[in-house]
C-alpha cells in the first residue's frame, strides 16, 4: 500500500520542522445504559434525572459491568482491526472532584480490553495506515456547572458513570490533513458498528491531543505535549498548528519544550500550560477490588466476530470492483453508512453510472446547500432511483430531470406524478418532431442559407430553437439527427 | 420458662412457631432490656418502637414458614437500612439515612425478622477494640471497663449482654471472631464470596465479608443460611450451592483430619491461650479426629501485607465522603478547602492513620514495593492454605493471642492494637470461612476462643466441628448484667 506522506511542514529561518500528533479519542458507547449501572444515558435530559445510587458513589454501592458495553468495545476493537484481550483488569484512577463522585474513575489502566490495531486513512494522496495503540473502557464523570449560581458550583450527574471508549492512536499523524481524516475514518467505523454515534455537538466524541515536532529527517520523537478535551475536528487544527508553531518557535529561540499538559482556549485561538509534569496528579491507580478481572471467551469474541457488518474498507473495495466505481467515489459513498445505504438502495432498481453522478452532484450539493445530513435527506432512495430510471428510459431529459428534482427536494414527492402532472414527458415520436423542426427551418431562411454555406457553428442555433418550441421536452437525440438530415 | 432472653435463636424460632410466646412478646423483652442497657453503650440507632409495630403485625398476620419467624435483631450499623440512619460509627455518616436495604439485611427481613436497631462499630469497621466509633467506646458486659473487641464489638457486646438474640456483624481482618472471642459469644466468617457485600459501607472490598454472630453454633448455622446469598448487586459474589446449614449440622468428626499449624504458636502468648488450644486439641481427638501438625510458613508476613492491602482500598473506598453529595459536611473558602475541613472534621484518627498510610503504598514509585509485594505475600499465604488443605480437612488455632483488655490500654499503641488481628488476619487474606467459638476463661474469668478454619466454601464442615467441641467443652457465659 502507498504510504504517501502530505507534507506539512512548518518553516522558521532556515530549519524546517515536520509536527507529529497522536490523539485519544474519548467515545461514548452507544448504550441504553452506563458502564457499571442501570441508569438511562440519555442525552439533554433534566439535571440529576439519569442518576442511580451506584452514579452518585452511595455508601455500599457495588459497580456492575454492562454486559453490551462490553460487547460494543470488543466491536470496536474488531472494526480496528485490533488484538481482542481475553483477560483484562478495571482499575481505580483515584482524584478528587466535584463531578468525580467516588473519588475515584473506574478505568483500565495496564490490561486494557483492546490491544494493538490500525485504521486506513482515505487520503488525497492515497492511503495511510495509523496504528492504533489501545482501546480501553472507562467511566464518564458528571459536569460541574460554574456559571449558573453567583455562589456556588452546580453538579449534574447525568454523566457520571457513562461508559466511554479511550482510543490511543500511536504518533504516526503528520498533518492536519491526516487528523481530519483519522477522526471520520474512526467515527465512520463506529457508526458502521453501532458503538458510538459520533456525535461531537453532544460530546460524544472528544480527544486529547499530543503534538510534538522535531527538525525535519530527525528519527527520535521531541519532547510532547497533551492538549485535553477539544471536541471537534476543527478546533483540534486550530490547536495543533497553533500548540506545533509554539513549540517551533520555543525551539528555535533556543529553548526546550517541557511535557504539560495544555488547554486550547477557543476564543484566542491558543493553548495554554494547564499543569506541568512536576504537577501531574499521582493517580494512585490499582485494581478495582468491586470488580473481577474481565475475561472473555472464544465463543464471545467469535460471535461478535460473525455479525460485524460490512465495514468501510470493504465495501468501498466491493464498490469498486462490483460496480466500477472509481476510488475517489468510493470513498465518498462509503464514509457515511447512512449514504452508502442510501446508495445500495438507489441501485437496486437503477443505473449505477448515473446513480453516482446523481447521488454525488446533484444530491450532494443539495444536502450541503441546504445544510442537511444524509439522514435528513428529504429525497427518498426509492424516488431517485424513479428519477434515474425516468431518465435512463428516455422518459425525460436530464434537463428537465434537474427540474423535476427540484420539485422532488421541496414537495419530496414521487417524479413519476411530478413528470405527468406539469406534462414534462419527453417528445420522442419522430413525426411531431419533425413537424417542429420544419416550423423552424420556415421561420429561418436566412439562417438555414448561412448554415448551408457552411457556417457549421449554426447548427447549434437549430437544435436550441427546437427544443425551444418544445417546451424542453423534445428528445434531444432524435432532435439532432432529424435535424442533420434536414439540413442537408 | 426459662426467661425470653435466655433462649437461643433456634429455641425462641421454636417457640414462636409452636406459638407459645408471640413475637411481641419476644420484641418487648429485648427492648426493654436494650432500655436499661444504656450504659454499654452498643445502640447508635434505636428504632424500638417501630421494632414493636412491626411485631405485633407478625403476630396478626403470621407466617411460621419463614426462618426467622418475628425474630428482633440488632445489626451492626455498617449495614445500610432503608429510612433508618446509617453511621459506620462515623461523624462524616452522623446523619446518614439511606433509601436502600443491605443485601443482607434484606435476607434478614425477608425471612421474618424485625430491626432493633443498629449497633456501634468501630469507624468504618477500623479497630479492634471499638473505641474509635464517633458514638464512644463500648462496654463489654463479661467486665466493667473492658473492650468488647472490634469492630463488631456494639454487635458482640450486645450479643453477649442479650440486648438481642442475635446479630450480624462484618469481618475484614479479624472484626467478627476477635470480638466474639472477648465476649464469650460465637463468631463466623464465612467465605469471601458468600454473604453479599451490596449496601456494606465498605472498608476493605476485597477483604469484607459479612457474617453472623450467635449464643452458639446452631444458631450460627440458622443465621448463616438466612444471610448468604448469591447476589447479581455484588460482582464478587459467588453462585455456589449453598447448604442447609442447620438442618445438616452434625456433631460427627471421626475421620476428619485438623490441621494444627505450629506458626501460630507465636512468641509471648500467653500460657493460658496454650492451655485452650491444647484443651481443643484433645477434645477433636477424642471425638475420633486426627490431628496432623501442619506448617503455614508465610503466617508472619499476613499482618504486615493485610496493613498495606486493607488501608490502600479503604484510602480508596472512603474517598467518596467528601461532603458533596451526603454525610457532613464543612464549609470552606473553595472546593479544596470544603474537602479538607469536611474529612478532617468527620474523620477519627484512626481512618486518618489508615487512609494515609493507604494513600501512601498505592502513591507512584512507592506501589511494586508495597502495594504489588503485598499482593504477592496474599497470593503466597493463600497458597500455603492449598497446600495444607490437600492433607487437612479444618485448622484448629486459638481466636486471638490475649483475652479482652481494658479500656484505653491500647489506644495509643496501634501496632499492639493491629497485633490483635494476628490469627484472624491471614483467613480474610486467603478468603476462607473461619469460626470462633467460645472455648474457657483465662486466669481474670474473661473469655477466650478457638478459631475453626475451613476449605472455600465448607462452611459446614467447620460449623460441624465447632459444634462437637462446643458439646464438649459446654462453655457458660458468666455474665452479672454488672451495668445494670
Amino acid at each position: 500500500m502507498a504510504k504517501n506522506q502530505s507534507e506539512y511542514l512548518i518553516k522558521r529561518n532556515n530549519n524546517e520542522y515536520e509536527v507529529v500528533i497522536g490523539l485519544e479519542v474519548h467515545a461514548q458507547v452507544l448504550s441504553e445504559s452506563k458502564l457499571f449501572s442501570s441508569a438511562p444515558t440519555k442525552f439533554g435530559a433534566e439535571p440529576n434525572t439519569q442518576v442511580s445510587l451506584v452514579d452518585a458513589a452511595f455508601p455500599g454501592m457495588l459497580p456492575v459491568i454492562n454486559e453490551f458495553c462490553i460487547k460494543q468495545a470488543v466491536k470496536t476493537g474488531i472494526g480496528l482491526n485490533a488484538k481482542i484481550n481475553k483477560k483484562s483488569i478495571f482499575d481505580r484512577k483515584n482524584y478528587f472532584y466535584a463531578d468525580l463522585p467516588q473519588g475515584y474513575q473506574i478505568s483500565q489502566y495496564k490490561n486494557p480490553i483492546v490491544g494493538e490495531g490500525s485504521i486506513v486513512l482515505d487520503l488525497t494522496t492515497g492511503e495511510k495506515i495509523v496504528g492504533i495503540e489501545r482501546l480501553h473502557l472507562e467511566q464518564d464523570a458528571g459536569k460541574s456547572i460554574h456559571d449558573m449560581d453567583p455562589q456556588n458550583t452546580l453538579v449534574d450527574l447525568n454523566r457520571s458513570g457513562i461508559a466511554l471508549m479511550e482510543i490511543v492512536s500511536k504518533p504516526d499523524l503528520r498533518s492536519l490533513e491526516e487528523v481530519n481524516a483519522y477522526i471520520k475514518k474512526l467515527r465512520s467505523i463506529m457508526r458502521y458498528l453501532g458503538t458510538c454515534d459520533g456525535n461531537m455537538q453532544e460530546g460524544s466524541l472528544r480527544a486529547d491531543v499530543n503534538v510534538s515536532v522535531r527538525k525535519k529527517g530527525q528519527k527520535g520523537f521531541g519532547t510532547r505535549c497533551e492538549i485535553k478535551n477539544v471536541n471537534s475536528i476543527k478546533f483540534m487544527q486550530m490547536a495543533i498548528d497553533y500548540e506545533a508553531n509554539r513549540q517551533v518557535d520555543v525551539i528555535e529561540e533556543g529553548g526546550t519544550i517541557d511535557q504539560e499538559t495544555r488547554l486550547f482556549d477557543i476564543k484566542k485561538n491558543e493553548t495554554r500550560s494547564m499543569r506541568s509534569k512536576e504537577d501531574a496528579h499521582d493517580y494512585r491507580y490499582f485494581p478495582d477490588p468491586d470488580l473481577l478481572p474481565l475475561e472473555l471467551s472464544d465463543k464471545f469474541i467469535n460471535d461478535l466476530k460473525k455479525n460485524i457488518p460490512e465495514l468501510p474498507d470493504e465495501k468501498k473495495k466491493r464498490f469498486i470492483e462490483k460496480f466500477k466505481l472509481s476510488p475517489y467515489e468510493a470513498n465518498i459513498l462509503v464514509s457515511d453508512i447512512e449514504t452508502s445505504k442510501y446508495f445500495e438502495e438507489v441501485i437496486e432498481k437503477s443505473d449505477v453510472k448515473l446513480s453516482t453522478n446523481w447521488i454525488t452532484g446533484e444530491l450532494f450539493a443539495l444536502l450541503n446547500e441546504k445544510n442537511l445530513e444524509i439522514s435528513q435527506n428529504p429525497i427518498s432512495a426509492k424516488n431517485l432511483s424513479k428519477l434515474i430510471n425516468l431518465i435512463k428510459d428516455g422518459t425525460i431529459s436530464g434537463k428537465i430531470a434537474k427540474s423535476v428534482f427540484e420539485i422532488m427536494a421541496d414537495e419530496g414527492k414521487d417524479p413519476q406524478i411530478i413528470v405527468e402532472e406539469k406534462g414534462l414527458k419527453q417528445q420522442s415520436d419522430p413525426k411531431e418532431i419533425e413537424k417542429l423542426i420544419d416550423k423552424v427551418i420556415t421561420d429561418n431562411p436566412d439562417k438555414v442559407k448561412e448554415y448551408k454555406s457552411g457556417k457549421d457553428k449554426l447548427f447549434g442555433f437549430f437544435v436550441g430553437q427546437v427544443m425551444k418550441v418544445s417546451g424542453g421536452k423534445a428528445n434531444p437525440q432524435l432532435v439532432n439527427e432529424i435535424l442533420k438530415k434536414k439540413l442537408l | 420458662m426459662p426467661d425470653i432472653i435466655d433462649l437461643t435463636l433456634v429455641e425462641l424460632v421454636d417457640k414462636i412457631r409452636k406459638k407459645k410466646i408471640s413475637s411481641k412478646e419476644v420484641t418487648a423483652a429485648y427492648v426493654d432490656r436494650s432500655q436499661k442497657s444504656k450504659k454499654l453503650n452498643t445502640y447508635v440507632t434505636e428504632d424500638f418502637e417501630i421494632a414493636l409495630k412491626k411485631a405485633d403485625n407478625f403476630d396478626k398476620n403470621p407466617n411460621y414458614e419463614k426462618k426467622l419467624p418475628g425474630i428482633p435483631i440488632a445489626v451492626k450499623d455498617l449495614f445500610c437500612t432503608k429510612n433508618l440512619r446509617t453511621t459506620a460509627g462515623s461523624k462524616i455518616l452522623g446523619n446518614f439515612i439511606p433509601t436502600y436495604e443491605s443485601t443482607v439485611t434484606e435476607n434478614l427481613w425477608n425471612a421474618g425478622s424485625i430491626l432493633l436497631g443498629k449497633l456501634n462499630c468501630d469507624e468504618f469497621a477500623m479497630g479492634s477494640s471499638n473505641e474509635t466509633s464517633f458514638f464512644g467506646n463500648v462496654q463489654n458486659p463479661v467486665g466493667e471497663n473492658l473492650v468488647p473487641g472490634g469492630s463488631s464489638g456494639g454487635s458482640a457486646s450486645a450479643l453477649a449482654a442479650k440486648l438481642t438474640p442475635t446479630t450480624i456483624g462484618t469481618d475484614t481482618g479479624g472484626s467478627i471472631r476477635q470480638p466474639a472471642s472477648f465476649t464469650g459469644t460465637v463468631g463466623l466468617k464465612p467465605t469471601y464470596g458468600s454473604c453479599s457485600r451490596y449496601g456494606i459501607v465498605a472498608f476493605a472490598s476485597s477483604l469484607d465479608q459479612a457474617g453472623p454472630m450467635t449464643r452458639d453454633v446452631k444458631d450460627c448455622s440458622l443465621l448463616l443460611e438466612v444471610m448468604s446469598s448469591y447476589d447479581r448487586k455484588d460482582s464478587t459474589s459467588v453462585d455456589f450451592k449453598r447448604g442447609n446449614y442447620l438442618k445438616e449440622l452434625n456433631n460427627s468428626i471421626k475421620g476428619k483430619k485438623i490441621g494444627i499449624p505450629k506458626e501460630y504458636r507465636v512468641e509471648g502468648m500467653p500460657k493460658e491461650i496454650e492451655d485452650l488450644w491444647q484443651k481443643g486439641i484433645n477434645i477433636i481427638k477424642e471425638a475420633g479426629a486426627e490431628i496432623v501438625n501442619i506448617s503455614l510458613p508465610n503466617t508472619k508476613y499476613a499482618l504486615p501485607a493485610y496493613y498495606i492491602v486493607a488501608p490502600a482500598e479503604a484510602s480508596s473506598n472512603l474517598a467518596r465522603y467528601d461532603g458533596v453529595k451526603y454525610g457532613f459536611r464543612s464549609k470552606g473558602e473553595n472546593l479544596i478547602d470544603m474537602y479538607e475541613k469536611t474529612r478532617s472534621e468527620g474523620f477519627g484518627n484512626e481512618v486518618k492513620r489508615r487512609i494515609m498510610i493507604g494513600t501512601y503504598v498505592l502513591s507512584s514509585g512507592y506501589y511494586d514495593a508495597y502495594y504489588l509485594k503485598a499482593q504477592k505475600v496474599r497470593k503466597l499465604i493463600k497458597n500455603d492454605f492449598d497446600e495444607v488443605y490437600k492433607k487437612v480437612d479444618a485448622i484448629l488455632t486459638p481466636s486471638t493471642p490475649s483475652s479482652a483488655f481494658k479500656i484505653g490500654e491500647k489506644t495509643n499503641d496501634p501496632v499492639s492494637m493491629y497485633l490483635n488481628d494476628i490469627f484472624t488476619v491471614p483467613i480474610n487474606l486467603a478468603g476462607l470461612p473461619a469460626i470462633s467459638i467460645p472455648a474457657g476463661i483465662d486466669s481474670k474469668g474473661y473469655p477466650l476462643g478457638l478459631q475453626i478454619i475451613g476449605k472455600a466454601f465448607e462452611e459446614q464442615n467447620i460449623l460441624n466441628i465447632a459444634y462437637s467441641i462446643e458439646k464438649e467443652i459446654n462453655f457458660k457465659n458468666k455474665i452479672n448484667d454488672w451495668w445494670m
